[in-house]
C-alpha cells in the first residue's frame, strides 16, 4: 500500500464531484483507477465489493464513497470522500437554482441535458464493465449478471417494482421536454 | 337531531375550508411554511427508505404525502437536480430545504438525508474489516456484486431506450465507454474533450 495522502484524496473527490453529471455512477470508473490501480489502496475484489454493500445498504448510491473512505483511512476517510460530495451540491445548485427560478425553460438548460445524457450512458456502461470485470471470475457470476440485467427490464414491464418503472418514466418525459 | 346535523355540517364543512386556504396560498407564495425540523424528518424518511435509487421516495414524500410541492414543480426541480453534478436527489434536497426554510434548512434537509445513510455504511464498514475475510461472507459479497453489476447494466439499457435514434448520440456514448472504461483516461480529460463538443453539437442541432 502507497502512503496514503489525504489531501490529495480530498482533491481527487472534489474534482470528481464536479463531474459527476448523471449521478454517482458516473465518476465509478475514475475513482477505481484512482484507488485501485493508480494508488493500490484497495485491490479489486475489495472495491467491488465495498460498493455492494454501500448499494445494499438504505440512502443516494453515492454512500459506497463514503464506505471507501472509511476502509482506507477510518474517519478521516469519511470526511476526505464523503465533504467533497456536498460541495458542489452547495455551492453550483444554488446559484444554477437561482438563475433556474429567474430564466424558466431556459434553452441552454435543455440542450445541456440532451448533450450530456449519451456521456453518462457510456460512463455507467463502463462503471458495469469495471464491475462485472472484477467480481465475475467463473460463468456462474455472469449468468447472475445477465439474469439480473433481464430481470430488471421485466419488472418494469410488469410494474412489479414501481420504484424501477416510476423512474425510467421519469426520464423518459424528463428528456424529452 | 338538529345539534348533530349542525355539528355534521361543521366537520364536513371545516376540512373543506381548511384545505381551500391552503391551495390558495400555495398558489400564491408556493411555499407553505416549514420548520427545518419538519425537513429534517421528511428527508430522514425519504433517505432510510430508499433502496437503490431515492427519487421515487423522495416524489412520494414530498409530492404525495405531504403536499410540499407540486407534481410540476417536483419534476423541474429534480431535472434541474440531474443537470447539476453530484448524487441528483440531494441536489433536489438542497433546492427544496433552501426554498423552504433558507440556508439552515438546506443544512437540515441534507443532515437528515446524508446523516443516517453514512451511520449504516460506517456500521457496514465496521463489519466489514471484521468478517469481510470469512470464506462465507466473500461467497455472499460475489453473488451480490454480481447483481449489482447487472443492475448497473439495465440501468444503461434503460438510460439508452430514451435516446433519439439517430447516431450521434451513440457517437458520444461510445467515445465516453471506450476513453474511461477501456483506455483508462482520467474522467477530467474524457470530460473536458467530449462535454463542450457534445453540447455544441446539441446546439447546433436545435438551430
Amino acid at each position: 500500500m502507497d502512503r496514503l495522502n489525504l489531501g490529495e484524496l480530498f482533491l481527487h473527490f472534489l474534482v470528481l464531484w464536479f463531474l459527476a453529471i448523471g449521478g454517482p455512477s458516473t465518476i465509478f470508473p475514475d475513482i477505481h483507477r484512482y484507488v485501485v490501480e493508480t494508488r493500490h489502496l484497495l485491490t479489486n475484489t475489495q472495491f467491488a465489493e465495498l460498493y455492494t454493500l454501500a448499494q445494499v445498504a438504505p440512502g443516494p448510491n453515492a454512500m459506497y464513497v463514503t464506505l471507501i473512505g472509511w476502509h482506507i483511512a477510518g474517519w478521516k476517510g469519511v470526511v476526505a470522500t464523503t465533504v467533497p460530495l456536498l460541495v458542489p451540491a452547495t455551492t453550483l445548485t444554488l446559484l444554477v437554482g437561482h438563475l433556474n427560478e429567474r430564466y424558466p425553460n431556459a434553452r441552454l438548460g435543455r440542450v445541456i441535458r440532451r448533450a450530456l445524457m449519451p456521456i453518462t450512458i457510456g460512463l455507467v456502461l463502463a462503471s458495469a464493465t469495471i464491475l462485472m470485470r472484477a467480481v465475475n471470475h467463473d460463468w456462474r457470476g455472469y449468468l447472475i449478471t445477465l439474469v439480473t440485467r433481464c430481470g430488471c427490464s421485466r419488472a418494469a414491464r410488469w410494474r412489479a417494482c414501481p420504484a424501477w418503472s416510476e423512474h425510467r418514466f421519469s426520464l423518459r418525459k424528463i428528456y424529452r421536454r | 337531531m338538529k345539534a348533530s346535523v349542525i355539528f355534521g355540517s361543521l366537520i364536513t364543512f371545516k376540512p373543506m375550508k381548511v384545505l381551500n386556504q391552503k391551495t390558495m396560498d400555495q398558489t400564491e407564495s408556493h411555499k407553505p411554511n416549514i420548520s427545518r425540523f419538519e425537513l429534517f424528518l421528511a428527508f430522514s424518511r425519504i433517505s432510510l427508505s430508499s433502496f437503490g435509487g431515492a427519487i421515487f421516495w423522495a416524489r412520494r414524500e414530498l409530492v404525495e404525502r405531504r403536499s410540499w410541492l407540486t407534481n410540476r414543480e417536483f419534476v423541474d426541480i429534480f431535472t434541474l437536480g440531474q443537470l447539476l453534478p453530484g448524487p441528483n436527489v440531494l441536489n433536489l434536497t438542497v433546492i427544496v430545504g433552501h426554498r423552504f426554510a433558507g440556508w439552515t434548512g438546506a443544512a437540515a434537509g441534507v443532515a437528515g438525508f446524508l446523516g443516517w445513510p453514512c451511520l449504516v455504511v460506517i456500521g457496514m464498514g465496521v463489519l466489514y474489516q471484521h468478517y469481510g475475510a470469512l470464506v462465507q461472507v466473500q461467497q455472499a459479497l460475489a453473488g451480490m456484486s454480481s447483481v449489482a453489476a447487472g443492475l448497473l447494466f439495465a440501468t444503461v439499457v434503460k438510460l439508452a431506450m430514451v435516446l433519439p435514434r439517430n447516431w450521434r448520440p451513440w457517437l458520444f456514448g461510445a467515445l465516453a465507454f471506450v476513453g474511461v472504461g477501456v483506455m483508462r483516461w482520467p474522467l477530467l480529460w474524457v470530460m473536458g474533450a467530449l462535454a463542450p463538443w457534445a453540447v455544441f453539437a446539441a446546439w447546433k442541432e436545435q438551430e
